[in-house]
């Protein structure tokens, strides 16, 4: 336990001195989306690496959070602090009235469901043009405001998204090490076991889908409130497939693993910009060489490799 | 304790269990022996809710618990350990065991009372203190059916369930295992309903015994005379084949 805060507290501080390491806007800027898909890749952690349930569909859940904080606090002029918990509670339910009937199907069925449901949303924002602006999207949503301070700037999003990010980090490693940590770990082991010890398996498994949801629609509202600005593209298919990716990349169970997929397949692009055309070449080759010697993700293949230089170091010094 | 009235369940369309009628009385150790698809994991899924009964009626300590979900199942006293142990392979022993108290966690009765059920499991098995850090995949066939049992206890039930305890273990543990189920009903009066391939260790343990044939009772008796019964041992018990033909 001790051990867990100290990892958390050593975490959290590098977080808050990163702005003065590193200057620069654009860099920022980027490190605020590695906050955001930090949080989107823990709720659908939450839910594939721990619970073992699978969904395709999480950009929606990222999107209705961004489309309602925007929709609410430019066409119904609602404060942002309203709008945003507003909307992750609409979202919250939905997930729940939704997850009930899907969530009863499993493995390649459940995410044939979820993948539809993604698709059904991505049409909506696309389709209703009076409400989300269709395709060209929806502008002039406003920063946050606190205290006086407004959130316009990258080094001021930063800390806000941030401090979000922490938020939810240490809510989830506490719902981790917890009794409903231990029993989402056991619905994803066996169903039937974990029911006769008294489990509730199909509310557990609803629940855990809702909270993912409403972790992901957070996430979206914040999007909308730092960017200012929201269309439906960032919230397709291909984006869905990209949180996948992260959580697999980073460790399946594992909330650091999850912030871990989350920086390097944001960094990644960034810095193989220099590549040209290559990159897209450059960026699957390495997804590939990971998942195929880092089977655990990042999170327990650093270590190994770690482990590995350091024997064979001392091995060559004897 | 225990009564099933009459009890069918459908596998969609497939009538799993025929108005199927048993009952245990308390303290009591009753075996359900048949040939595979005889509907014996069933009775028990049915009993814990797993696959609800279409018609009939279950009596828990005369209440009906017949359309119960499992998790309420278990807060009224009756824990299942499944078929093929079912342990949480890539937890701890210690977390498995703790899942097993799930429900009670919730309750007032607070964590001493659950660490002191721990303990008790530990006497029971004390090989599974010896490896309480380790992941339960990596224990052998015996001991992970003993973490099985040792998983149902911690709800602290009444009865107990218990589908085919002996499967794929060798004979001495086999036996280690029925010993502790013996002295379970004997220090906490625990009744037992267990479900067995292993006719003969069964039927030697129990008091009582039902024989299940495609979904039905097709007899029930005192163990020892199901023990001696022709029919029994020639389908069941796999011995004096010739001489129940001779005659």
């Amino acid at each position: 336990m001790k051990k867990d805060l100290l990892l958390f507290t050593g975490f959290s501080t590098l977080v808050m001195l990163a702005p003065q390491l590193f200057s620069g806007g654009y860099l920022m800027n980027v490190l605020v989306f590695v906050g955001i898909n930090t949080m989107l890749a823990i709720a659908l952690n939450l839910l594939l690496g721990y619970a073992g349930q699978i969904s395709l569909g999480h950009a929606g859940f990222f999107g209705l959070g961004a489309y309602l904080s925007g929709i609410l606090t430019t066409t119904y002029s609602l404060n942002p602090w309203v709008a945003m918990p507003t909307a992750a509670i609409v979202v919250g339910f939905l997930a729940g009235i939704i997850g009930f009937p899907i969530l009863k199907l499993k493995g390649h069925y459940l995410a044939m469901a979820t993948l539809g449901l993604g698709i059904i949303i991505f049409i909506v924002f696309n389709e209703t043009v009076e409400l989300t602006g269709g395709p060209s999207g929806l502008s002039g949503i406003p920063n946050l405001k606190l205290a006086g301070i407004s959130f316009d700037s990258d080094v001021k999003n930063y800390y806000l998204i941030w401090g979000f990010t922490l938020a939810v980090m240490l809510f989830s490693l506490n719902l981790s090490n917890s009794r409903i940590g231990r029993a989402l770990r056991a619905v994803h082991d066996s169903e039937v076991a974990a029911q006769v010890l008294g489990v509730n398996a199909r509310l557990l498994k609803v629940q855990i889908f809702a909270l993912s949801a409403v972790i992901s629609s957070l996430a979206g509202s914040l999007y909308a409130h730092t960017m200012t600005f929201v269309s439906p593209a960032s919230f397709g298919f291909n984006f869905s497939i990209e949180l996948l990716t992260m959580v697999v990349i980073g460790g399946l169970g594992s909330i650091y693993g999850s912030f871990l997929g989350a920086a390097l397949l944001t960094l990644l692009p960034e810095f193989l910009r220099g590549a040209n055309d290559y990159d897209i070449i450059i960026y699957g080759g390495l997804l590939m060489v990971m998942v195929m010697y880092m089977p655990g993700g990042l999170v327990r293949g650093i270590p190994a490799l770690f482990r590995k230089i350091v024997v064979k170091g001392k091995a060559g010094n004897a | 304790m225990l009564r099933l009235k009459n009890i069918n369940t459908y596998y969609g369309k497939v009538h799993a269990l025929k108005n199927v009628s048993l009952h245990l009385g308390e303290g009591e150790i009753v075996t359900l022996i048949g040939a595979n698809g005889a509907g014996k994991t069933t009775i028990l899924n049915t009993i814990s809710g797993v696959t609800p009964a279409s018609a009939g009626e279950i009596l828990f300590c005369k209440e009906t618990v017949t359309a119960l979900q499992p998790d309420k199942v278990v807060q009224r006293g009756i824990s299942q350990v499944p078929e093929g142990r079912q342990v949480f392979k890539p937890l701890s022993v210690e977390d498995n065991l703790e899942l097993g108290a799930y429900l009670r966690y919730r309750s007032r009765e607070g964590k001493a009372s659950i660490h002191k059920d721990m303990d008790k499991v530990f006497t029971l098995f004390p090989r599974l203190e010896e490896r309480r850090k380790q992941l339960a995949g990596t224990m052998s066939g015996g001991e992970q059916q003993m973490l099985a049992i040792g998983r149902a206890l911690m709800a602290n039930p009444k009865m107990l369930l218990l589908d085919e305890p002996s499967m794929g273990l060798a004979p001495l543990v086999v036996q280690e295992i029925f010993r502790v189920l013996e002295r379970l009903r004997q220090e906490n009066g625990t009744t037992i309903l267990l479900v067995e391939q292993n006719a003969k260790a069964a039927l030697k343990l129990a008091d009582r015994g039902y024989v299940l044939e495609t979904g039905k009772v097709i007899l029930e008796g005192p163990a020892d005379e199901l023990l001696e019964n022709a029919e029994v041992k020639r389908a069941y018990l796999g011995k004096d084949k010739k001489e129940i033909w001779e005659r």
